[in-house]
């Protein structure tokens, strides 16, 4: 992954100023924005100089197979807010969602982009892309998604897959796959591309996500398949409040028993934090109100790869093949998670984190209740 | 001789939507509303746990979250049998709340705005001026002079650097904007402020369902067990803090949304008479007060007016064989039985078959099949949903709540009854509609604290839980006031697994391709005759379409039977 700092970006005076244009060349392509713009005579000379000094970093957020819960995730973020990430720290240039532009408009705002900005641009994409029969599936202005992401991602700097339909495919993936909804990671080759999967991904990860790119220039450092250690790296099991419960055997039984009003464990009524890696026990959501457990319900693995048939919901993880005892919980990941060998070694590499002595302990203690439960 | 125009993709909505225009004179003369984009998630239910369900369909939509998830569990325990506990049935009230809260809000602000207010014109206004007509149309506090002229500094600074963003390309300075710049501005802050206010009022859903967008539900009550003497469930921190969260939410919608909404409405009074459609309105109810099968109890009551006859309700049943049904004359879909029939969603087949232009294209072809929705008729009639639908139900059932609150605003803005049959009548039915949410918010919050004083704690009912308690098989039907009208499910329960499962949702009722009958649906019927002043800018079409706050991931969600003409292309990497 690319980890040098980029090169300066170039004002769009310095790009005229390359191309060969005179001042008055360049004071005449303002007047015209400025009119398009929509705005009085007397902005021109602050366009001007602002055309000078540095741009924002340019986005473009694309929208496949997906529900906008990303979107929608994204707006909740508490820290930055996102009225600030999008005044002061990015260009949001093209987005479905938000945008004031429809139609032509809204395409010629993105081609603008592309072409102004090759190379520098960041490329979001929101939802998966339907390579069944040709790609109608998915289609916006008259054109497949495939075909759009792939002239998007040309002159893009870096690609960030937004939640689990960008990034595994998500719901619309689970078994028969009728659409053969794709994760973008198997279409896209030789662009640094970030992983932030979840469904959605937590608003305050994603704003994260933009901030460390806008702020430091470069991409969050990765696991082994490509989401950012910061917030993937430990699972919601070990970061759980009621991790206690679990390590001293008590358990909830069934929904609004007596142990699930004393706050126990999930994990016989299908919680599946031991096989989930992402930041909900720490970060929590929606600015730390809560996160699942907390609220009582399982956590379901929604930022895992295939958690859709990754058994049911209440079906308690023990009845997976190979997890028998706590030890054996990224045997999980590897098996019944159906992961691919890249992921394999990015679990190797979590098995190391988590191997501190801390962790290690608390493992030991979650073998010996594991085997009392299964008594 | 009339022009074509398109406008894909359709931004400010929750999924694809492409809109294709016959222009004539500056008036629109023909209409055609394509979905474009399709999952089949009911052919991925098929086979999988019932109890399940709710987090599938809930991932049709991360915008009007969780009325799906509601919805599933209902049918679910429709066909089970399941009567949930008052406090669940409370709990999911107040989330519902929450949610119109939250969705009319960002709609108004977020989506919508930017086809009323001029966001550069802004610029202009003068932050003295600003603040007076701030000041008197409401008491809330941020109205300084100072506080306009720092925000109008910001967004000057935003503009000069040439970046503009979501604003890039807008349609700013069309001749269809008619706000002075100080209400432009005023707009322009409460846009800023709604998109910091609408994270606050979702930490509702996060306390009881953990999480938003998309909480977790849970069929038989809710998760979230009430445990006064521990830190883990619904305690008095916990209920203090959705308490506040309704009051502010409340305070939100009276002292902003609503002033904004009633003083934009005033200079677009020429928008009463645009955009009305059909003329038909269907709503199945919602926010039960007694169980969800006792529909006498629901604050929302269901019905359906026929030709803005409001005088005379007629009443719907989702489980007649007759009454709702869909068809695929225009829809890329095949039935068994061909394209002439339509079928209740208990029957409903849905062979996916994509037959419209190879893309890249230009134009589609309109006189074939032209969408990924089907086409739902009423007893054979086309039928608009939404807010509207459901303040103008209840008015006609003489709710005197609602008659309230709709007659002030018909004062207020000095228009008849009849101005609600119309784009600015669903903008402002649905300002209108967050008002009662609010109330009604905090009413269900009221009797919740009351039942837990009381010893009720119950929240969950799992008696039939386990599904060797289960019937080999069932049948039901859940339905809900999803923020953008009816919506249903239908499932099939067969040895303890989902055999079908079908969705009719709001937006699949208005945006929906014309009928085998050439008859058109609500999107299609109300852009006719919309003047459009400049065919290069749509500003005019947008601002109708978007008076319904389109949702399409959840108008198109259907099965393959077959699923073998889908072709597997080549991919690159693993």
């Amino acid at each position: 992954m690319q980890q040098t700092a980029p090169a300066k970006l170039p004002t769009y005076y310095d790009e005229v100023e390359r191309k060969g244009y005179s001042r008055r060349d360049f004071m005449k392509f303002v007047t015209m924005m400025a009119a398009f713009m929509g705005l009085e005579k007397s902005a021109i000379g602050q366009i001007a100089q602002a055309l000078q000094n540095k741009p924002r970093v340019p986005v473009i957020w694309l929208h496949f197979q997906e529900c906008t819960c990303c979107s929608e995730s994204f707006i909740r973020s508490s820290h930055p807010l996102v009225a600030d990430i999008l005044l002061d720290q990015i260009s949001l240039d093209y987005t479905e969602t938000l945008m004031a532009a429809s139609g032509h408009q809204a395409e010629e705002a993105m081609h603008n982009t592309m072409t102004k900005y090759k190379g520098e641009y960041i490329l979001c994409v929101e939802g998966s892309v339907p390579t069944g029969a040709d790609g109608v599936y998915c289609m916006i202005g008259g054109k497949t998604s495939m075909q759009i992401l792939e002239e998007a991602a040309e002159g893009a700097k870096a690609v960030i897959a937004w939640g689990s339909c960008a990034c595994n495919g998500c719901v619309q993936s689970a078994k028969p796959n009728p659409t053969s909804a794709t994760p973008i990671h198997k279409l896209l080759k030789g662009k640094p591309l970030i992983k932030v999967p979840g469904c959605p991904p937590i608003g305050e990860v994603m704003a994260g996500v933009i901030v460390h790119l806008v702020t430091f220039g470069t991409i969050p450092e990765l696991d082994g398949i490509g989401r950012p250690k910061a917030f993937y790296s430990k699972r919601v099991h070990d970061s759980c409040y009621r991790r206690p419960y679990y390590d001293a055997g008590l358990f909830v039984n069934s929904f609004d028993d007596e142990n699930a009003r004393k706050g126990y464990c999930l994990y016989k009524v299908g919680c599946k934090g031991p096989s989930t890696y992402n930041a909900c026990g720490i970060t929590k959501w929606n600015g730390g109100t809560s996160f699942p457990i907390q609220s009582g319900h399982g956590c379901f693995g929604c930022s895992e790869a295939n958690f859709w048939d990754n058994g049911r919901i209440y079906e308690r993880a023990a009845a997976f093949p190979g997890f028998g005892i706590e030890a054996d919980a990224d045997t999980v990941g590897k098996v019944a998670l159906g992961v691919t060998g890249a992921a394999i070694a990015a679990h190797a590499v979590m098995t190391n984190i988590r191997k501190n002595k801390l962790i290690k302990n608390i493992t030991v203690q979650g073998q010996e209740s594991e085997k009392e439960l299964d008594t | 001789m009339s022009k074509r125009i398109v406008v894909d993709p359709v931004t400010r909505i929750e999924g694809h939507l492409r809109i294709e225009a016959e222009i004539e004179n500056g008036k629109i003369t023909d209409a055609y509303s394509s979905g474009t984009m399709v999952r089949l998630l009911e052919e991925i239910l098929k086979g999988r746990d019932p109890r399940d369900a709710w987090a599938f369909v809930g991932r049709v939509c991360g915008v009007c979250t969780s009325v799906h998830s509601l919805t599933s569990v209902r049918a679910v325990e429709d066909a089970l049998d399941i009567v949930i506990p008052p406090d669940a049935e409370l709990v999911r009230n107040i989330m519902f709340c929450a949610q119109y809260m939250h969705d009319h809000v960002v709609h108004f602000y977020h989506l919508h705005a930017m086809d009323w207010v001029d966001v550069v014109n802004a610029l202009k206004a003068d932050p003295k001026k600003t603040s007076e007509i701030a000041q008197s149309i409401s008491n809330w506090p941020k109205s300084s002079p100072g506080y306009f002229s720092d925000l109008q500094k910001r967004i000057g600074k935003f503009v000069e650097s040439g970046q503009l963003g979501i604003f890039s390309n807008g349609y700013w300075g069309h001749p269809a904007y008619k706000l002075p710049a100080e209400i432009n501005l005023i707009g322009l802050a409460h846009y800023l402020e709604a998109l910091e206010w609408q994270k606050e009022i979702v930490k509702i859903h996060a306390v009881f369902g953990g999480k938003n967008p998309h909480p977790n539900y849970l069929v038989g009550g809710m998760a979230c067990s009430i445990s006064k003497d521990d830190i883990s469930g619904i305690n008095a921190e916990r209920l203090s803090l959705v308490h506040q969260l309704l009051k502010q939410g409340k305070e939100f919608i009276e002292q902003v949304y609503i002033p904004d909404l009633m003083a934009i409405a005033g200079f677009y009074k020429d928008w009463a008479s645009i955009g009305g459609g059909l003329g038909n309105y269907m709503v199945y109810g919602d926010l039960p007060t007694n169980g969800y099968r006792d529909v006498s109890s629901y604050k929302i009551p269901p019905g359906v007016i026929l030709n803005k006859d409001i005088s005379k309700i007629h009443e719907v049943d989702l489980r007649k064989d007759d009454e709702v049904q869909e068809f695929i004359n225009h829809s890329w879909y095949e039935y068994k039985g061909g394209d002439k029939v339509g079928l209740h969603p208990w029957k409903g087949e849905s062979k996916v078959k994509y037959s419209g232009p190879k893309p890249p294209f230009e134009f589609l072809d309109t006189t074939q099949k032209y969408s990924y929705l089907k086409t739902p008729r009423w007893k054979g009639q086309a039928m608009e949903v939404g807010p509207l639908a459901r303040l103008l139900v209840a008015y006609g059932r003489g709710n005197k709540e609602v008659k309230e609150i709709v007659d002030k605003a018909l004062t207020d803005l000095q228009v008849p009854v009849t101005a609600l049959f119309s784009t600015l009548g669903r903008t402002a039915a649905r300002g209108l509609e967050s008002i009662l949410a609010a109330r009604w918010g905090l009413e269900f919050y009221d009797s919740l604290i009351a039942n837990i004083k009381n010893g009720d704690t119950r929240m969950a009912n799992t008696d039939k839980f386990e599904p060797d308690t289960w019937p080999a098989k069932a049948v039901g039907v859940g339905h809900s006031e999803a923020p953008r009208g009816a919506l249903a499910h239908w499932i099939n329960i067969e040895d303890r697994k989902i055999a079908n499962y079908q969705l009719v949702v709001p937006t699949t009722w208005n945006a929906s391709p014309r009928d085998g009958n050439g008859k058109m649906s609500a999107y299609e019927a109300a852009l006719m005759d919309t003047p459009v002043a400049d065919e290069k800018q749509p500003l005019e079409i947008i601002r109708t379409i978007h008076s319904f706050d389109p949702c399409l991931a959840c108008a198109v969600h259907l099965y393959d039977e077959q699923g073998k003409h889908i072709s597997r292309i080549a991919v690159v990497g693993d």
